[in-house]
Formats: C-alpha cells, structure tokens, sequence
C-alpha cells in the first residue's frame, strides 16, 4: 500500500491547477462554484461556453483514449482533475452525460460511424446530451420501461413513443439517449433497443418538473412518433439492456473525489457557520460535526480502495458506495440545519430563494432516491455481494 | 496511489487466515478463555517459533521481521475474526510499540530481542478512571537516590497478570494531563509489583489490575526524557489504537458472514429466512459497515507506516487512529449486535459463536477511548482555536 501519487502525477496536478487559475476567472467569475446539484438549471449557457473553454484546454474527455480525441488519462490523473477542479471551484459539468456515459457507451458499443458522428460534439463542448431511462412505471424497476420503438419503412428510421421522466437538464440538450421496446410482445430485459434521439423535432415535448426545491433540474419528455435514424440505435434490437447496464457501469468511478471535494465545501461552511453561532459548543453537535468529519475522511479512503483496483474479486467498496454517500449527504444536510438552528427557516429572499445550505438540505432527500433508491442498493449488496436469495417475485 | 495490498500483504494475510482457522477454532477459543493467563502457552510457543508472527514489525537489527504497521494490521484483522486469545496484542501492539517509540537504540537492543524469543510484555498505564489518552495516567513517579520510585496503581492493564516484561506509564506528583509522564521498563516479577487478574465480561480479551507499592526500579528503566513522555505515550497508544481497530474489522467481518451462513440454512415459512428483505437489508447495512470499517483501517495503517519512518504524513496518525478506532468500534457492535438478533433465539444462547463477538465488540469500544470521546478529539481539532481554511 503506498497514499502517495508520483512525481509525474504531481507534475500533472499543478498543471491542471494552474490551467484552472488562469481560466477560472473573467466572464467565467460568476460560474465559480454553480451548478452543481440542485442548482443544475443555473447559467446554463454560460457553463456550456466553459465546456468549450475546457475543450481549448484540451480539459474535456481527458478519460477518453487518445484517438477519439481523449489524453487517455490515467485512472490517478482523472482523480487528481477531478479534485483539482473542484478545489477550484469549477462549475457543476453541464456537459458530463456526454462525457461520462454516452461517449464511454459509444466507445465500448457504438459503429465506427457512430463515433465518428457523436463523440467530436461531446468533446468539443458542442453538442449536449440528457439521459432518457426512467418512466413512471419503470423507477427503481428500469425494466419495466413501457416506451416504445418501431421501424418506420417509409421514414427510414425508428419511430418513439412514450414518456420519460426525471430527464435532467433535457430542455438544454441537443441529444437523448433512450431505452425503448423494439418488440412489442417483449417484458423484462428483453426486447429493448438502446437509441440516439435529437431533442429538437416535432415529435419531442419536454415538461419541467418543479421539485419541492421550488427549482426544476428533472423534466418530464413525451416522445410521440419522433423519429430516430436507423443507424442511431446503438447495438441491435433487443440489445438494449445490455447496452444500458454497461452504461451504468461508468456512472461510477472519478468523479467520485471531485464530488467530495464539493462536498467538504458544504461541511466548511457548516464548522463556519458553527464557529461563528455557537453551534460549535454544544456537545451533541460536536459530536454531530465530527461524525460528518469522519464520514467523509472515511469516503475518500474507500474511494482511494475501490480506484486502486479490487483487492478481492467483487469490489466489496464500490457495490457499497451509492448508498454510503447518500445516506452521508443526507445525514448532512439535517445537520447544516441543526447548526443554523431557528435561523434555518429564513430564506434568502421571497418567494422561494433558498440558502446554499437549505437548497443543500432538501436536495439531499433526493440523493437516496435516484440512481438507485437505498432499498435497491440494499437489495443489490445483498444479492450480488452476500449471495442471499432473491425475493420470490410477484 | 497504490491503496492496496501488495502481493506479500495478500499472503500474509492468507497464510493468517489459514493458521488460524486451524488453532482458533470455536473450541480452542472457549478454552482458552475459560483459564486465568487466557491462552494456550504450547500455541503462544508455536506462534513465536513456527510463525514468527511477535516478530513482524521488530527491525531486523534486533532480530525481527522488519515490516510494516500494514502487514501487522492485516495479520491482526485475522485474529479479529478468529477470536484469538493470545498475548500478540499486549506484546506486540503495547510492549513492542513502546520500546519502538520510546526506547533508545541500547534498550530496543536490550529488549526486543528478548520479546523475539518469546518474552511476552505489555502496557501499563491507565488509572480507575479510564481511557483519556496520555491524561488517564495516575500512578506516580518520583526520583529517588538514582533511581525511581513508583507508587499507586494501574488498572484495565491487557494481560497485565500474565506478561512477563512491563512497560509502565507514571506521573509526576502534581502534574495534569499529557505533563510529567514517564515512561519505564521493568520485569514484571520487580519487588512490590503486585498483579490481580480482574474477571472480564468479554473472556477473549483478559485485563489486570497492577499495584505498585513504593516500587524502586534503576535510572536505566527510563525510557526517553524523564517526565517528558507524554507525547511519546499518545504516539504509541494512538499506534494500539490503530491495532485494535484491526481485530474489530475482523470481528465486524465475521460477525456478517457467520450470520448471513446461518440465515441461509433456516428456514421459516417455507424459505430461507436469507431470502426476506427485512433480513437482507440489515445484513447489506453491515457489510457497508465492514467495508468502510476496513478503508479506515486500511488508511490508518498506512499512516501508522508513515509515523513510525518519521515521515511527514506520520502527523496525520491521531486523527486517522481517532477515524478509525471511532467508525471501527460502532461498526463491530452494529454488526455484532444485529448479528444476534438475526440469529433469532439461538443467537441468546451460550452455544453459537455470536456472543463472543458481541461481548468484543464491546471490550475492544471502551478500550483506548470509545466513539464518543475519539469524535470529541475530531471535534477539538475542527471546531476549537485557529480556523482552518
């Protein structure tokens, strides 16, 4: 075991450090720190100029390898631009579903042609994509999804019906990514194809959804008969959920030490305001606040194990992560609350602008609910890593 | 970054692991603890001889393995897990730790070979009060012709009646807190040393109370600056810290999978009672405890590494042993609290394993501080005097 990086990764990290000071600034002040969750729909068009500033940079896709683009960068460098970035107070990545998902999705499953079409308008910060998977019938249980996809002779293409939900940032984006069922007949896994949608047709009608944050990041997207090209499913019909899962698969991983990095601001500012309130004398809060301390130490050292590759076959760390970070932030929020005490209840301002710390406190109830409720991270951990017997299903 | 365990780490670990389900069976163990010292000396003389394991972390120079905090922990996690009953961790996590931080090159050279052969030592330091870091001594310390004499007692004291050498913590009269702690070396069979087992409710881990009346012992029994060893005892019980944080991701381990074994064989209403999702989800909630039990440990052992090479990142060594022993000591008790009770009735009873590990759970939570006061020593850092950033 060795907590150190090289000499060369350290090379890097001032690199990037020194890039970010000397762009992070100017017409981009005002985006410093905006934009992550909760604040997605903030200076939307301002982060996708920083997506592009990134790009000059040769800042975005750094995972990816070399010929598409990419600095094939190495699993040590993407965490060390990840925290970096955050330290610097980079804006919440309007461009990450593009990077993270559908580019590494492309990559592992796409045509030739499909690469060469899609991945230059991710990396160059062009072109924005939004995720379409759940519906309101197919939550937590993905399989379920009732959207459908039929081959359209006379259009040359698939035509798509049916409503997503929950689609961040889909009014910003050019391009969906839509699991839908190829074979009508088909339930379950089976029958799914996995599709590339443009946003900007008559057939697609996306509606905000105003969360008890008052803001609207998660929209509602109604498909009616819009039209995908035939050569924009990716894999075959019917590969759709095999497709999707790989795509899950590097949802996890880098970021992870960049979104911590977020989160220590969010932990400061609470021994801030503690410091500053008296918070920080009563016992049960210290208690509290050192929990959280500890908790998120103890975040970064299970990341640093599950980057580091499996030291057993199963990767025990990282099947644990979703529902340690979200119970964590959770547990985070209530706290930033008990601290600020009656002074909690005051907003900003009239008629629903909330405190970084109260807009942090209601987001986080979401936090244990997308991407996988608490209950199926618990199911998932006891079967696959427990070996416990699945549930006769009804 | 490499945070992982090499391949010779890998196979220390496996070579424990195999020991010891051998030696530390269910049996072996009941009987060890059902006897005064606690263990077995023919096992205690096959671990120094066939095993070497007393030695692992003694430099070379003095006879020993010369290898790390890490490799220590990994072989420690697996005594966790089995129960041991040994006198490893008074010898090698207190006795050997001290002589490491505390002990000129003459006493290490003096001393460890012996604990090489076979010698076993422990720490002696707390008073009836408790655990509170360097604070929690009382017996006291005064010089006297050119020698010292000690006087009072130490209680809580690990394998206290049965070690032969004894590393012992004392104050100067008056003097408070981390100020005027010695520390002093002695066999343990010194005149006017007197050692009374005290019966524990965990029986795994056996503790004694040590009285010293008006106990002289030579200047050279002094380790490091006379009344200046406060800070050398924090260092080397927040190294003990760090060792029993590793028997308790052990024993957090195994308290899930003896658990989750046993509810795959029972069956009620006509299934295995593994397959309910009442079930299923407590034990998925303690393998997130184990796990990140075992990232904290792992991180702490590194910086252990660290602290005892003198290198920078050594500082870091309170605050990652306070991490560690404060998530490790509420991870065992989840795990071995919940471990009864989805054992069902026979989880209350004497027979199953269960209980030992509960009843550890607990003994090895008090030790060295429980959660509560290792969070405090976090909170003092984040929320008292300068801010930071």
């Amino acid at each position: 075991m060795k907590l150190s990086f090289s000499a060369a990764d350290e090379r890097f990290r001032e690199e990037v450090a020194s890039w970010l000071k000397d762009n992070l600034c100017g017409e981009f002040e005002p985006v410093r720190g905006r934009g992550g969750p909760g604040d997605e729909h903030m200076f939307v068009e301002e982060r996708k100029a920083w997506e592009r500033r990134l790009y000059q940079g040769g800042w975005t896709c750094i995972g990816w390898p070399e010929a598409y683009g990419g600095r094939g960068a190495s699993i040590e460098q993407q965490v060390i631009f990840n925290e970096e970035y955050a330290r610097a107070g980079g804006p919440g990545r309007i461009g990450h579903i593009g990077e993270t998902l559908t580019g590494p999705t492309l990559i592992a499953f796409g045509t030739e042609e499909q690469k060469q079409r899609f991945l230059p308008g991710i990396l160059e910060g062009r072109e924005f994509w939004c995720q379409g998977y759940s519906e309101p019938s197919a939550g937590s249980d993905l399989a379920n999804v009732k959207t459908k996809a039929r081959f359209d002779e006379a259009a040359g293409g698939w035509r798509i019906s049916g409503q997503k939900v929950w689609t961040s940032l889909a009014h910003e984006s050019d391009y969906c990514f839509v699991i839908a069922r190829t074979d009508p007949a088909s339930v379950g896994h089976k029958g799914l194809g996995f599709f590339l949608v443009a946003m900007d047709q008559p057939g697609v009608e996306v509606r905000p959804i105003e969360q008890l944050t008052g803001t609207s990041e998660f929209n509602e997207v109604f498909f009616d008969e819009a039209l995908c090209a035939a050569e924009d499913i990716v894999g075959a019909p019917g590969d759709g959920w095999k497709v999707a899962m790989g795509l899950l698969g590097f949802e996890r991983g880098v970021s992870t030490l960049g979104q911590q990095m977020l989160f220590q601001n969010e932990l400061n500012e609470i021994v801030r305001v503690a410091r500053e309130n008296g918070a920080a004398r009563n016992p049960v809060l210290r208690q509290r606040i050192a929990e959280a301390h500890i908790g998120l130490r103890i975040m970064r050292f299970n990341s640093m194990r599950m980057l580091s590759g499996a030291d057993g076959s199963l990767q025990k760390e990282a099947m644990i992560y979703k529902l340690y970070w979200s119970s964590w932030h959770r547990n985070l929020g209530k706290l930033a609350m008990d601290v600020l005490g009656a002074e909690s209840e005051i907003l900003e301002a009239a008629p629903y602008q909330l405190s970084r710390l109260q807009s942090m406190y209601l987001f986080t109830r979401s936090d244990t609910i997308y991407g996988g409720t608490n209950q199926i991270q618990r199911n998932i951990i006891a079967e696959r890593a427990l070996g416990m017997p699945r549930e006769p299903r009804g | 970054m490499e945070f992982r365990f090499t391949e010779e780490q890998e196979m220390i670990r496996d070579t424990a692991a195999s020991f010891l389900a051998e030696v530390s069976t269910s049996e072996a163990v009941r009987a060890a603890m059902a006897t005064e010292p606690g263990y077995d000396p023919a096992l205690w003389q096959r671990v120094c001889s066939e095993m070497f394991w007393q030695a692992i972390h003694i430099p070379e120079e003095f006879g020993g393995m010369g290898l790390g905090y890490v490799e220590l922990v990994a072989m420690l996690e697996q005594m966790g897990r089995r129960l041991f009953c040994s006198p490893f961790y008074a010898t090698v996590c207190l006795g050997v730790n001290a002589l490491l931080v505390a002990g000129s090159e003459e006493q290490q050279a003096q001393y460890l070979p012996r604990i090489v052969e076979g010698t076993t030592a422990t720490l002696a330091w707390a008073g009836a009060a408790g655990y509170r870091g360097a604070a929690s001594v009382e017996l006291q310390c005064e010089a006297e012709g050119d020698g010292y004499l000690l006087d009072g007692r130490c209680r809580y004291v690990p394998d206290g009646h049965s070690a032969e050498l004894l590393v012992v913590a004392a104050r100067a009269p008056g003097s408070a807190g981390d100020q005027g702690i010695s520390l002093l070396v002695m066999p343990a069979d010194t005149t006017g040393i007197e050692r009374r087992w005290l019966p524990t409710m965990d029986q795994t881990r056996k503790q004694a109370e040590v009285v010293f009346d008006r106990v002289r012992v030579p200047a050279s029994a002094l380790l490091g600056p006379a009344g200046e060893g406060g800070a050398a005892l924090n260092r080397i019980l927040d190294l003990a810290t760090v060792a029993i944080a590793a028997d308790q991701v052990g024993g957090a381990q195994q308290s899930l999978d003896i658990t989750v074994e046993y509810l795959k064989e029972r069956v009620q209403f006509g299934r295995v009672i593994a397959s309910y999702q009442a079930v299923k989800h407590k034990c998925a909630d303690m393998m997130l405890k184990a796990e990140a039990a075992r990232s904290a440990l792992y991180y702490a052992a590194c910086i252990a590494d660290e602290a005892l090479h003198g290198s920078a990142l050594g500082e870091e060594l309170p605050e990652a042993a306070s991490i560690a022993k404060a998530y490790c000591s509420e991870a065992y008790f989840f795990n071995a609290g919940n471990g009864i009770q989805l054992h069902g009735g026979v989880g209350f009873t004497a027979e199953y394993d269960i209980q030992l590990y509960f009843k550890r759970a607990r003994s090895t939570e008090v030790f060295l501080g429980d959660s509560a006061w290792h969070r405090e020593r976090i909170a003092g850092q984040l929320l008292d005097g300068e801010a930071v950033a």
